[in-house]
């Protein structure tokens, strides 16, 4: 494909996305830096080898694949014209967005539960790593789910439509991201020790 | 997402203008060109701070304890009667290096020269969006002054040295410095990294994606190869210093022991246990190596351009240069654990770094070589901004050679964390790099402000700043290779260097000479931009596209349509043409062949 073709419009709409694009290989850095850190660290004496993974972070994996998916049939029903079923899956994964950060929390808690909290005497590095990781990541669902608020904003002020999506599309990109990061960092957790 | 906020500002429809007040036209101005401006005089204001900086601090070191006039009136409580305190001098080292290789020669280099030439090169109205270009500048900005303000708190600023290894960046108790001073300088640093990040992502997809028609990738001028790789290397190192910082902060402010162990301070035990400040080291260094690319590589491009334009001759070897510069660019995410060969590292990792780092010799030899075959029986045009570039190609040899013997693990453990090390990295990436800053500076002021810098002052420049640069830097390598070692306050108390003390009184000249002798430089810049002579044109006769552009800035940059692309960019002294050059946008011949290396 030959990039210097295509009207202005066409060109910055490609631009920004591919500037997301860029933007996510920053972020994958980021956390590649945290999760080599944790690596590196796994030879420490006093690496916890034998730590489980809360269960609530089991039903947070699945919670935020199943977004993923809704925000997909979104994506497809604004695709075919379809808007109220649109409206539907949107508030669908912004619901289960909610409900995966509400997840990862009791996540925390029933780490706190096994006695290990996130700093001073009753903490242990692996676990401060892990807290560090998901609450990182939180941040990262956060902006997300502006930007998802963002498009259902604009979805009722009927701005999308099959043609012109380009936000939306944007606001899908970073959500599916947030959602294969997790999955990574989830498969990451529970089977390096 | 602000995306769908501003795709509507850049259309095609540029002949009417939105109504342009003060504030959107210089201060909060979305436009690539006025946004090169305000990199550029932020860095220049940051570098005059960082100068004089080491100013000061060579005159300690050449005068060890000594008081001294100029201490008292800037140091103030720091200087008492006039004698330079310990701390303060740690402080201004660290402080020195952290706005030199980021404010100046990373935001202040990259971002002046990548806002002002990637649209203009490229042919393309403006940055993919000069919103999110607009936020990096005042990001940098911002940053700069949160850098600056933590000057003047009570316990000092950071004095951890410019890599902040922890514990006495991670423990605020550790030394005056290592409390709020610490503090702000992370703060900044991570306003730094966001802002360097949005510059890197604009410059990358503008590069990508708005190239005019016939601007293939293999007829971009090498300008925009170096800023392009240095954007990708910059979005690939720095988010790796911010996990760093981030665990840094948690360690700090938050108790827990990523990188603290078992320590003591003023004989009270510490709780933390366990962590290891390499760790850090690590994931400093993966940043820090690229980054000394991040600087380096746009000084490159620059000279690129610079040396084919006043050498009247296409640039030897135009390919290899990509090559080289991507060869460089892969290669310096692979070589961080050089500046680790004595953390206690396995030898065995310690020769696969070795390896991976004197591979860097090829690429760096492949450009040192296509500058001199591009100047070899060149018609050179000796400009100031010749000059300057090849001031760096000489720079880059010299600093380079050096670095073939810190990159083998046997022979830098002998002279690490010496002058030679010093030597080395101001040579091969401070000097070089300033050399390009300012042959770029001199050589697209013309582009910038319409008008010419003063040619003889910049003669008188170049050659003072030159002399001072070998002044300084030469016999650095042999008092580090005598032994002495870097960051010390003082070296009176080991009789064993006393025989050194001499040569650190002639380094110390020439940094004093070579430091006042920039106001020739501030001089000539500041009052050019009002009463320089009136600049043409196409002032250079150079090929590119920008010298296509009207010398009175325009939003948009043509008033018509973008020209077209038919030609690479150094068709100099093509035989069968009237002119000595033959810009980009001239349509090729008939049976006229397309040269390309």
């Amino acid at each position: 494909m030959d990039l210097t073709q295509g009207t202005q419009e066409e060109k910055n709409n490609r631009a920004k996305k591919m500037m997301l694009w860029f933007g996510i290989i920053s972020l994958v850095m980021s956390f590649a830096g945290w999760t080599s850190a944790f690596v590196v660290s796994s030879s420490r004496p006093d690496w916890l080898k034998d730590f489980v993974l809360p269960n609530a972070f089991i039903i947070s994996t699945v919670v935020i694949v199943l977004s993923s998916i809704s925000f997909l049939l979104a994506k497809n029903t604004l695709k075919k014209g379809n808007n109220s079923m649109t409206t539907v899956w949107l508030f669908v994964t912004l619901i289960l967005g909610v409900v995966f950060i509400y997840n990862q929390f009791s996540g925390f808690q029933q780490i706190i539960d096994l006695g290990y909290n996130f700093t001073g005497p009753t903490s242990n590095v692996t676990m401060s790593y892990i807290y560090l990781i998901a609450v990182v990541h939180i941040l990262h669902v956060i902006v997300g789910l502006i930007c998802l608020l963002v498009v259902i904003y604009n979805h009722f002020k009927q701005k999308y439509n099959a043609t012109k999506m380009l936000g939306f599309e944007l606001a899908a990109t970073f959500w599916h991201f947030i959602d294969i990061l997790w999955v990574y960092l989830f498969l990451f957790l529970y089977f390096i020790r | 997402m602000s995306a769908h906020a501003d795709t509507h500002a850049h259309d095609d429809d540029h002949g009417h203008h939105h109504k342009e007040t003060f504030v959107t036209k210089y201060i909060f101005s979305q436009d690539h060109k006025m946004i090169a401006k305000q990199y550029l005089i932020t860095g220049t204001i940051m570098g005059v701070i960082g100068v004089l900086m080491s100013m000061m601090f060579r005159m300690q070191i050449a005068w060890p304890e000594q008081p001294n006039v100029l201490f008292e009136a800037l140091l103030g409580k720091w200087a008492p009667d006039g004698v330079m305190d310990a701390d303060i001098y740690l402080a201004l080292v660290t402080i020195h290096g952290t706005i030199m290789v980021f404010f100046v020669l990373t935001a202040g280099l990259s971002g002046t020269f990548s806002n002002l030439l990637i649209p203009l090169q490229i042919g393309a109205r403006d940055m993919a969006s000069g919103f999110l270009n607009m936020v990096s500048y005042w990001l940098f900005f911002l940053s700069s002054v949160i850098m600056i303000l933590s000057l003047f708190l009570e316990a000092g600023p950071a004095a951890a040295g410019w890599t902040i290894y922890p514990p006495l960046s991670a423990l605020p108790m550790a030394q005056g410095g290592s409390g709020m001073g610490m503090t702000m300088w992370l703060v900044s640093m991570a306003i730094f990294i966001a802002s360097s990040l949005l510059g890197s992502l604009n410059y990358i997809v503008t590069v990508i994606n708005l190239r005019t028609k016939g601007m293939s990738m293999t007829r971009l001028p090498l300008t925009i190869w170096a800023f392009f790789v240095t954007a990708v290397i910059g979005v690939i190192s720095f988010p790796v210093l911010l996990s760093a910082a981030l665990l840094l902060i948690m360690d700090r402010s938050f108790g827990t022991s990523f990188f603290l162990s078992d320590i003591f301070i003023q004989g009270e035990v510490l709780h933390y246990q366990g962590g290891s400040p390499v760790l850090f080291e690590h994931l400093f260094w993966f940043l820090g190596h690229p980054e000394v690319y991040i600087v380096l590589l746009p000084a490159l491009g620059i000279t690129s351009e610079v040396i084919a334009t006043n050498s009247r001759k296409p640039i030897f070897g135009y390919r290899a240069m990509i090559a080289s510069i991507l060869a460089i660019a892969f290669l310096s995410t692979i070589v961080w654990g050089h500046h680790m060969f004595i953390s206690g590292m396995n030898p065995f990792l310690g020769s696969v770094f070795t390896f991976t780092t004197l591979l860097i010799a090829i690429p760096s030899a492949v450009k040192a070589f296509n500058y001199i075959t591009t100047l070899w029986k060149g018609n050179l045009q000796m400009n100031p901004a010749m000059l300057f570039s090849i001031g760096l190609v000489s720079t880059f040899i010299t600093g380079g050679l050096t670095g073939i013997i810190l990159g083998d693990s046997a022979l830098d453990i002998n002279v690490h964390d010496t002058y030679f090390v010093v030597a080395h990295f101001h040579l091969v990436m401070g000097i070089s790099a300033l050399y390009g800053m300012f042959a770029g500076i001199y050589h697209w002021f013309p582009k910038m402000f319409g008008r010419m810098l003063n040619k003889n002052l910049g003669y008188v420049h170049f050659w003072v700043t030159a002399v001072c640069a070998y002044g300084v830097f030469f016999p650095m390598h042999f008092i580090g290779m005598a032994g002495l070692p870097r960051r010390y306050y003082t070296n009176s108390n080991f009789p064993l260097f006393d025989d050194l003390a001499n040569v650190n009184v002639v380094i110390t000249i020439f940094a004093l000479i070579g430091g006042v002798f920039q106001i020739v430089f501030l001089y000539n810049f500041f009052s050019s931009i009002f009463y320089g002579k009136k600049a043409e044109q196409n002032p250079w006769k150079s090929n590119t596209l920008e010298w296509t552009t009207p010398v009175k800035h325009i939003h948009g940059n043509w008033p018509g349509e973008i020209p077209h692309v038919h030609r690479w960019a150094y068709d100099y002294s093509k035989p069968g043409h009237d002119n000595d050059f033959v810009p980009q946008n001239i349509p090729l011949m008939d049976g006229e062949e397309e040269l390309q290396h």
